[in-house]
């Protein structure tokens, strides 16, 4: 496959998307699908614009990322801005676990299924 | 990379309105080992590429301000994505397993399911540090081991196990990245593996 670089080339440009601000949400895995609850309105930021249309359907933060082709904390920070105006709603992975913890085995045993049937 | 047996569609297929539960699972190894070779055959979707910046501390984007400092240096990293059912989608992340990622690790992998190390036995010396990694992390994980067309050296799997000092109860695997049914039986490893240690632990009081 080509690898296409992310275009973060440009530093001025994510400064402007992001409005100045560098810190994220972090409540926003990676996982987490995302769901627009309305469409987007004229003046609205474009990236917000974008992330409402992709987002009709449930939508992975990363996708996300690798659609509009900006690193996942911009994102991050985008989401966090259309959670708080009740734009979109999140829908978060089974809640973090402290590191050594496992998901229980009636999670596993659901993965392992949709697995054999593919 | 090497040629797929599935064709996927151009157009990224949106998932079901049901979904509700996003699952990780890292696909971790040395460049050119075919880890986006793996993701793309099990993958329903085309892998997708995307980036995380970081500081060189390590620590997120800089607090004072730019988004992209100077200082700042970006991982990127593969995925894929399986639907399990109509609530629950499987995304696979191919991770390159230098040292700048692993900074990345908890911000980015944190409640991953567990990882799988691609091995290729031409340069079994990459594993070794991503193997040191998740276990420092105490990220479950299987072994699997690439064979390339040309892997005429054949090491079997309990010479790959002690060349790698890899204990017993870590689950190895032969599978070839570019078969689609060779994809999905690592994956079975690795959640057969789960399983078996969360029925372990649940039995535990």
């Amino acid at each position: 496959m080509t690898r296409k670089p992310v275009d973060t080339g440009d530093p001025d440009r994510l400064y402007t998307v992001t409005s100045g601000r560098s810190r994220a949400d972090d409540s926003f895995d990676l996982v987490t699908l995302i769901v627009s609850e309305s469409g987007p309105t004229a003046g609205m930021q474009s990236e917000h614009a974008r992330i409402l249309r992709l987002c009709r359907h449930p939508t992975a933060v990363v996708e996300i990322a690798a659609e509009l082709g900006l690193p996942i904390t911009v994102v991050r920070i985008l989401l966090g801005d259309l959670l708080g105006t009740g734009r979109i709603t999140a829908r978060h992975p089974q809640a973090t676990r402290s590191l050594a913890d496992l998901p229980d085995s009636a999670l596993l045993k659901e993965v392992l299924h949709g697995l054999h049937n593919l | 990379m090497g040629s797929t047996t599935s064709e996927l569609p151009l157009r990224r297929t949106p998932l079901t309105d049901t979904a509700e539960t996003g699952l990780k699972v890292v696909i971790v190894g040395g460049f050119g080992v075919g880890k986006t070779t793996l993701v793309r055959s099990v993958s329903e979707i085309r892998p997708l590429n995307t980036e995380e910046v970081m500081t060189q501390a390590g620590v997120g984007v800089d607090e004072t301000g730019a988004v992209a400092s100077k200082t700042s240096t970006t991982v990127a990293f593969d995925f894929g994505r399986i639907s399990l059912n109509a609530r629950m989608v499987l995304y696979l992340f191919g991770a390159p397993g230098q040292e700048r990622f692993w900074f990345l690790w908890d911000r980015l992998f944190s409640g991953t399911l567990g990882a799988v190390v691609l091995v290729d036995t031409r340069r079994m010396d990459d594993s070794w540090y991503a193997i040191d990694r998740l276990e420092h992390h105490r990220t479950p994980f299987v072994v699997a081991v690439n064979r390339f067309d040309e892997d005429t050296a054949r090491y079997s799997l309990d010479e790959i196990r002690q060349a790698l000092a890899l204990p017993g109860h870590v689950p190895m695997v032969d599978c070839d990245a570019r078969v689609r049914q060779s994809g999905k039986d690592v994956l079975i490893t690795l959640v057969d593996h789960l399983y078996e240690l969360a029925m372990a632990q649940e039995a535990t009081p």
